[in-house]
């Protein structure tokens, strides 16, 4: 019999069998963290370094988010690619509705996150003011790094979710939803 | 070739470009088809208006940017709208070109100029029941505080219309140094929406 050395610590599986202990959350977040499939909600040029990200020479893929989707029944994380009017607003929140729970929304870039250079009575000022969003990303546009960047804040975010929990306490328990300015 | 011979009714407009002319708003339908099919004026470049400002008389003067294609000649032709200030209007040009039509939606947006005999005239960029003419000179760059358009999605984000005044503007640049000094800059950026710009500081 051989004994175990540092290397076997992590998982040796003819020291604990073909059994692997862990905690459900654990195990949760790690198949959602590494399968988001993006609703590509592209509005202006951030939508362009997007299709850069989807495309072979930045590759998405490599991080299990190439499946873009274009029906909100088949995404869980919306990226807000672009200026976000009050006349689109209404269609990206009804958008937003439709997709299933568990979501995640990801700014793209300086009109998104706050209106950026459109200081206009026709922008929504910030795409907060109607979804939570889980990850913001500068840039005008972003390059395609900051946005692979953000998506893995996002999977780094999605690994530290208590599902069981919010289950438990229930969706809509103010204290498990999102912050910020309305 | 000179149009006022042909079209007696032309006046010679002031222009740095292209010739121009004013022409009366009952006579334009008649101008811009003899211009299509008998001058070669096939192409209407750009369709928009200018608002001359509250209390002017004409107030909104629509402008029509025509190319020949096949001299590559552009004519300009403006054309004083009928109406009162509230209410403006000029007859369509959308049967002659195709492309007035969405060129005439866009101008009846940002300015209310009705065109009429229009086939479609709905809003084109801000959404229907949006009150306001923006490009109308007492319409305030900011904006107006207003309901959101969709009542169930204002009631479950809170989302509401708020006026985006420029924090420091408008940004111009210095016309002083170097080029790569001028980038324009908000002279002042102490203000926005939650504080308030101190009264008499200069226009938004």
């Amino acid at each position: 019999m051989t004994t175990a050395t540092e290397q076997d610590v992590g998982y040796n599986s003819k020291i604990e069998g073909n059994v692997i202990f862990s905690t459900a959350d654990a195990v949760i977040n790690w198949v959602r963290s590494n399968s988001v499939w993006p609703m590509p909600m592209g509005l202006a040029c951030c939508a362009i370094e997007l299709m850069g990200v989807g495309a072979s020479k930045f590759d998405i893929a490599r991080f299990g988010m190439e499946v873009m989707r274009f029906s909100p029944r088949q995404s869980d994380c919306m990226i807000v690619a672009g200026t976000v009017t009050y006349k689109m607003a209404e269609a990206v929140r009804r958008i937003y509705d439709q997709m299933a729970e568990p979501k995640w929304v990801v700014a793209m870039g300086a009109c998104a996150s706050s209106g950026g250079m459109y200081r206009s009575y026709a922008v929504l000022q910030g795409v907060d003011r109607i979804l939570p969003v889980d990850v913001y990303i500068s840039g005008c546009p972003p390059r395609p790094e900051a946005l692979i960047d953000g998506m893995l804040r996002l999977q780094e975010k999605i690994r530290t979710e208590k599902s069981l929990w919010q289950i438990k306490a229930g969706r809509d328990n103010p204290e498990h939803l999102p912050t910020g300015p309305r | 070739m000179n149009l006022k011979e042909t079209f007696a009714f032309l006046e010679e407009r002031p222009s740095k470009d292209c010739p121009a002319y004013n022409c009366p708003a009952g006579e334009l339908v008649n101008l811009m088809q003899a211009l299509r099919d008998q001058h070669g004026y096939s192409m209407l470049v750009d369709l928009t208006a200018v608002d001359e400002g509250p209390g002017h008389e004409p107030r909104f003067i629509a402008v029509y940017h025509l190319l020949n294609l096949e001299t590559f000649a552009y004519l300009r032709i403006a054309s004083a709208c009928e109406g009162d200030a509230a209410s403006p209007e000029i007859p369509t040009v959308s049967h002659i070109w195709a492309g007035a039509n969405w060129h005439e939606r866009e101008t009846y947006d940002m300015f209310g100029i009705r065109f009429k005999g229009h086939p479609d005239l709905r809003r084109i960029l801000m959404w229907d029941e949006y009150p306001h003419y923006p490009l109308r000179k007492e319409f305030p760059l900011a904006g107006f505080d207003m309901d959101f358009q969709a009542p169930d999605v204002a009631e479950r984000t809170g989302v509401r219309i708020q006026p985006a005044p420029m924090a420091g503007g408008p940004f111009v640049a210095s016309g002083e140094g170097p080029m790569s000094e001028q980038e324009p800059r908000a002279k002042d950026q102490s203000w926005h929406e939650q504080h308030k710009k101190p009264a008499g500081s200069g226009t938004a």
